[in-house]
């Protein structure tokens, strides 16, 4: 047995000492910790750390590989990269908890058998909530409690799956879990909650937007991606997740060219790039796997990029409504020539990184032969570029000018963007740095002539399409609006039928209450009468009752002996 | 010298007796107390590393020979109950200074220690003896000096709870001793490991079914199994504080000890859990007393009542794990004993506390002590959580082996009445809160520095009992060897 510390501890036992420092002090350990983290995990041996027992099950803490090394290696770059984005913030206890719930992820994505597996779950859903009640506001408040809900009710769900399995006799191991037992099948709809599965995604446009600044970037990288890793992990080909996940990449479009927050279009367009990353996981082999590994960890940076640009613009002018931006490039334009990058990436401009990350899907889609899965993931590139790759900077940065005269966001959050541009443009321009992460040996010309012009092609008609419908003044107008999404079934419904049968009963019990009442009241006396400290049960017993008993007793255990 | 180590672990606390009640003085009848239970925990530490370097030891009083002789018999099943004994006997010495002088007259104070040591050297005698009659003899001993004891309360209620536990008492007392003698007339012999032998061919025999029954009955009064529990309540409850730390602590689990040696050592599991029908006897009154004890304790009114009812309840959970009769179930139940023995210690220690601050620990004048005395009330809302078993405490991990011993044998009523119990003891623990933290206090008592030898031995025994939750290793190590020594003699 080695003994083996994991950079998950290393990180959340450092940023418990982010309170007590303050100024430049606090700002290199936030910097620092990542960095740390990153140092002790490529130095860690490949293989299973040390491994202990609790109640006769074996616990193992650290299992390097490369799976998990490339899912850890992305949340630690994320973690740095949000990290320095958060230096200037005066609030301690978001600083810290950006870097506990990035070792969070990173402990999970590390995580040798299910049990650790959930404690990391659990903490990273009760570690985020902070980021998201540091708005302050009720309304954030609120959120931050659905995002709660949810988050528990998927640790339950997966607490429950790990003892079905453990009860059949699975064990504990973090490997292969599959769909044969309902044990795999709770955990799957465990990890579906936090991957946003369709119909169960409603929370996640629901609260992120609701974030803080830096808490949005956060929340962008870790739980999701972990939830991925977690499917990469355990359900590889799985043949259900293929149409799950291109559901996902599809949906989410419609609303988000509708959506006015510029931030909750970022939120649909999230569930659309893990429905590549699912589709990934569920064709599994090295093409999909891969895919969805460097899709996942290009998805951290670049997604991380376009939510520290939306952040830089809340920051400075207090809104991320479509309809109140415009012309934002005359005063803020490093950040729109960074969010642009961004942009390009998430639409997968070949250069940048999307495109190194979702070919190697598409590719393992192509061989699969799967043509409807293959049209509506292209259908979903187009759509992505549309909202995420021209809506966010067009919306934002041009469009109608506003009048907004701000300043750039201070050097701690461009220089944040800047690394993170520069992550997407170096993994765009030399995509084997990515390549050599990934957990099988990728074999595969990523700039091929047909490859290059068909994405040219497809970007090309998708943005024409879009000028034309802005130009003729068919695109759907950036309006103050709400839009409904399967949340409402619980914000609204839900809630209306409860207290639409909370009145019904309070009149009900108007009816009957008096007499119910008193009745229910005796009958509670009656029933316990006799354990009160003066009934016949607990009243000191006298002499003789007790020898009766005793008597009794024997009597009856002799009977039952004898016969 | 070391080879005397047997029989001076029982000598110690049975000379101090005498010697404290010759003394009369309060400080030197304390001292010899606490020397003895120093003394003998000192004994058995010795004997716990003997056992388990150099297995089972015995030892014959007097230089008499087994069958004939009494012979004293140390191995891994009653080396914990000895640690466990004697250590809480030495918090209760410590306790016991401040708690007797404020709750009993300083005359009878020596008198106290006298009975004291008497029980001490009762229990540790029934755990170490390996001949039937002499746990008999031992069992009186402590038994004696346990009411003499009761009798010491403040109020004069404690005179009649001592009467009715010596009359119910001693007719159980006498069960035993007819059932010891139905089996002598059976077999002929008295020593434990002789009667098992001699007992192997007699399944057949009417009248050691009936000393089975008889043994087991006396016992269970002892314990205080539902319904032979009503004497229990009022003498935890009446008993000076001192005396009721380690009565509850200490006196029902020994009995369990004697049960659990009877059952599997002399008789034999498969003649009273195979031929006989006493484990769904157990099964059914341990259900019973779960539900029930816990059900009456969520209405007392007085602090000490309401956890004497729980621990009739948490008898109900170690009867449970014995009527089980596997080697999980019996280990989890003897689990439960060292875990409940150190919880229910520190509660009571705490009640004890509450007197002498507040002179009373009926509910009412309890209201709102959490407030003046955030770590009293603190050490009773760690230990009560102990006893509705949420971890990390050690009735947790006690519990946890409980339920998988259950489901093991598929018991689903009795892992349902389990549940439920559990369920009320959050209720009663959670009136203990409710009256501690959210009333108002009461204005009419007086404060005084709690004395740091009390204070002490509460947190001792509830630190105990978090450690024990947390690093469960060392009990139950302690409870695997005791349960696979008993079950590797007839076992199933």
């Amino acid at each position: 047995m080695r003994m083996t510390i994991s950079p998950a501890l290393v990180v959340m036992l450092g940023a418990l000492g982010t309170p007590l420092l303050r100024g430049r002090a606090r700002g290199a350990l936030l910097v620092s910790l990542p960095i740390a983290g990153l140092a002790v995990l490529w130095v860690l041996p490949e293989g299973v750390g040390s491994s202990f027992e609790v109640f006769g099950l074996v616990l193992t803490p650290v299992r390097v590989d490369a799976l998990s090394r490339v899912f850890a290696t992305g949340f630690l770059v994320a973690a740095l990269l949000t990290a320095v984005y958060a230096l200037h913030l005066q609030d301690s206890l978001q600083q810290a908890m950006v870097l506990v719930y990035a070792a969070t992820a990173v402990g999970g994505a590390l995580a040798g058998d299910l049990l650790t597996l959930f404690v990391f779950w659990e903490l990273a859903g009760l570690s985020s909530v902070f980021l998201i009640w540091a708005g302050g506001t009720e309304r954030s408040y609120r959120a931050g409690m659905r995002y709660l809900a949810v988050q528990v009710l998927s640790g339950l769900l997966m607490l429950a799956g790990i003892v079905l399995r453990v009860t059949a006799g699975e064990g504990l191991e973090f490997g292969y879990l599959g769909l044969d037992g309902p044990g795999g099948t709770l955990i799957l709809c465990a990890i579906g909650l936090k991957c946003a599965f369709p119909v169960l995604h409603a929370w996640l446009p629901d609260t992120y937007p609701e974030s803080t600044v830096v808490g949005a970037v956060a929340l962008s990288a870790f739980t999701t991606k972990l939830a991925v890793y977690a499917l990469a992990r355990g359900y590889p080909g799985t043949e259900m997740l293929v149409w799950i996940g291109a559901i996902m990449t599809c949906f989410p479009i419609f609303y988000a060219v509708i959506e006015n927050d510029l931030r909750r279009v970022l939120a649909y367009s999230m569930i659309n790039q893990l429905g590549f990353m699912i589709v990934g996981v569920g064709i599994g082999g090295a093409f999909g796997i891969n895919g969805a590994a460097a899709h996942a960890f290009a998805d951290m940076v670049f997604k991380g990029l376009l939510f520290m640009s939306m952040g830089a613009v809340l920051m400075r002018t207090g809104t991320v409504k479509g309809s109140e931006l415009g012309g934002l490039y005359k005063s803020m334009p490093q950040t729109a020539v960074l969010c642009m990058i961004g942009a390009a990436s998430i639409s997968a401009f070949p250069l940048f990184s999307g495109f190194a990350s979702k070919s190697l899907i598409m590719e393992g889609v192509a061989q699969d032969h799967r043509m409807v899965i293959w049209l509506m993931l292209l259908f979903a590139s187009a759509g992505v570029f549309h909202h995420a790759g021209i809506k966010i900077p067009y919306f934002a940065f041009f469009a109608h000018d506003r009048g907004h005269r701000v300043a750039e966001p201070p050097v701690s959050m461009r220089v944040a963007m800047a690394l993170a541009a520069l992550l997407c443009v170096t993994i765009g321009a030399v995509p084997s740095l990515l390549y050599g992460l990934l957990p099988y040996p990728v074999e595969y010309e990523l700039f091929t002539t047909p490859h290059v012009i068909n994405q040219l092609q497809l970007l090309l008609l998708a943005s024409m399409a879009f000028t034309l419908l802005v130009r003729t003044g068919l695109y759907p107008p950036e309006l103050r609006s709400v839009n409904v999404d399967f949340e409402v079934v619980y914000r609204r419904f839900l809630p209306s039928a409860w207290h639409a049968a909370a009145r019904g009963l309070t009149r009900l019990r108007a009816c009957v209450r008096t007499p119910v009442r008193r009745d229910a009241e005796k009958l509670w006396m009656a029933a316990t009468r006799s354990l009160r400290p003066d009934g016949r049960v607990a009243v000191t017993w006298s002499t003789h009752l007790m020898i009766w008993w005793l008597v009794l007793v024997l009597g009856g255990v002799l009977l039952l002996a004898l016969l | 010298m070391t080879g005397q180590l047997p029989v001076l672990q029982v000598l110690l606390p049975l000379l101090g007796a005498p010697l404290c009640a010759l003394l009369r003085s309060r400080v030197a009848a304390w001292l010899l107390f606490l020397l003895a239970a120093l003394g003998s925990f000192g004994c058995a530490v010795l004997l716990a590393q003997r056992v388990a370097t150099a297995g089972t030891q015995r030892y014959s009083v007097g230089g008499w020979t087994a069958p004939v002789g009494i012979e004293f018999v140390i191995d891994d099943f009653n080396t914990p109950v000895l640690l466990l004994v004697s250590l809480i006997a030495t918090v209760v010495a410590v306790f016991s200074r401040r708690s007797l002088a404020a709750e009993v007259a300083a005359k009878r104070v020596p008198l106290v220690y006298a009975c004291l040591c008497l029980v001490l050297a009762g229990m540790l005698g029934i755990a170490v003896t390996g001949d039937a009659f002499n746990a008999f003899v031992f069992l009186e001993i402590m038994s004696l000096a346990s009411y003499a004891l009761i009798a010491m309360g403040r109020r004069r209620r404690a005179l009649l709870a001592a009467f009715r536990y010596l009359v119910v008492g001693s007719v159980g007392a006498v069960f035993v001793l007819i059932g010891i003698g139905l089996a002598y007339a059976v077999t002929g012999t008295l020593n434990m490991a002789d009667l098992a032998q001699r007992l192997g061919g007699l399944h057949g025999n009417r009248a050691l079914y009936a000393a089975v029954v008889f043994v087991f009955i006396g016992l269970a009064v002892k314990m205080a199994v539902f319904p032979l529990h009503a004497w229990l309540p009022d003498a935890y409850a009446q008993a000076p504080s001192a005396v009721s730390v380690l009565l509850s602590a200490t006196a029902t689990k020994v009995a369990i000890y004697a049960l659990l040696r009877f059952a599997f050592t002399v008789f034999s599991a498969t003649l009273v859990f195979g031929v006989m029908p006493i484990g769904r006897i157990g099964a059914l009154l341990a259900v019973l007393a779960m539900l029930i004890g816990s059900a009456v304790a969520c209405f007392q009114t007085d602090l000490k009542y309401l956890l004497a009812w729980s621990s009739i309840a948490q008898i109900g959970y170690i009867v449970a794990g014995i009527s089980l009769a596997t080697t999980a179930g019996v280990s989890a139940a003897y689990l439960h004993v060292i875990n409940h023995a150190v919880t229910k210690a520190a509660l009571f220690a705490a009640a004890g506390l509450l007197v002498l601050r507040l002179g009373s620990t009926r509910l009412d004048d309890l209201a709102g002590f959490g407030r003046r005395m955030p770590w009293t009330f603190a050490a009773v809302v760690v230990a009560g959580l102990g006893l509705v078993g949420v971890p990390p405490t050690a009735g947790f991990v006690s519990k946890w082996a409980l339920a998988t011993a259950l489901l093991e044998r598929g018991q689903w009523p009795v892992l349902a009445a389990m549940l439920v119990g559990s369920l009320l003891a959050l209720v009663y623990v959670g009136r203990i809160v409710e009256v501690g933290w959210f009333r108002e206090p009461s204005l009419v008592t007086v404060m005084n520095r709690p004395p740091v030898s009390m204070v002490a031995a509460i947190w001792f025994l509830v630190l105990l009992s978090v450690y024990f939750g947390l690093d469960p290793t060392l009990p139950s190590s302690l409870a695997d060897a005791a349960a696979a020594a008993l079950l590797s003699d007839g076992g199933e």
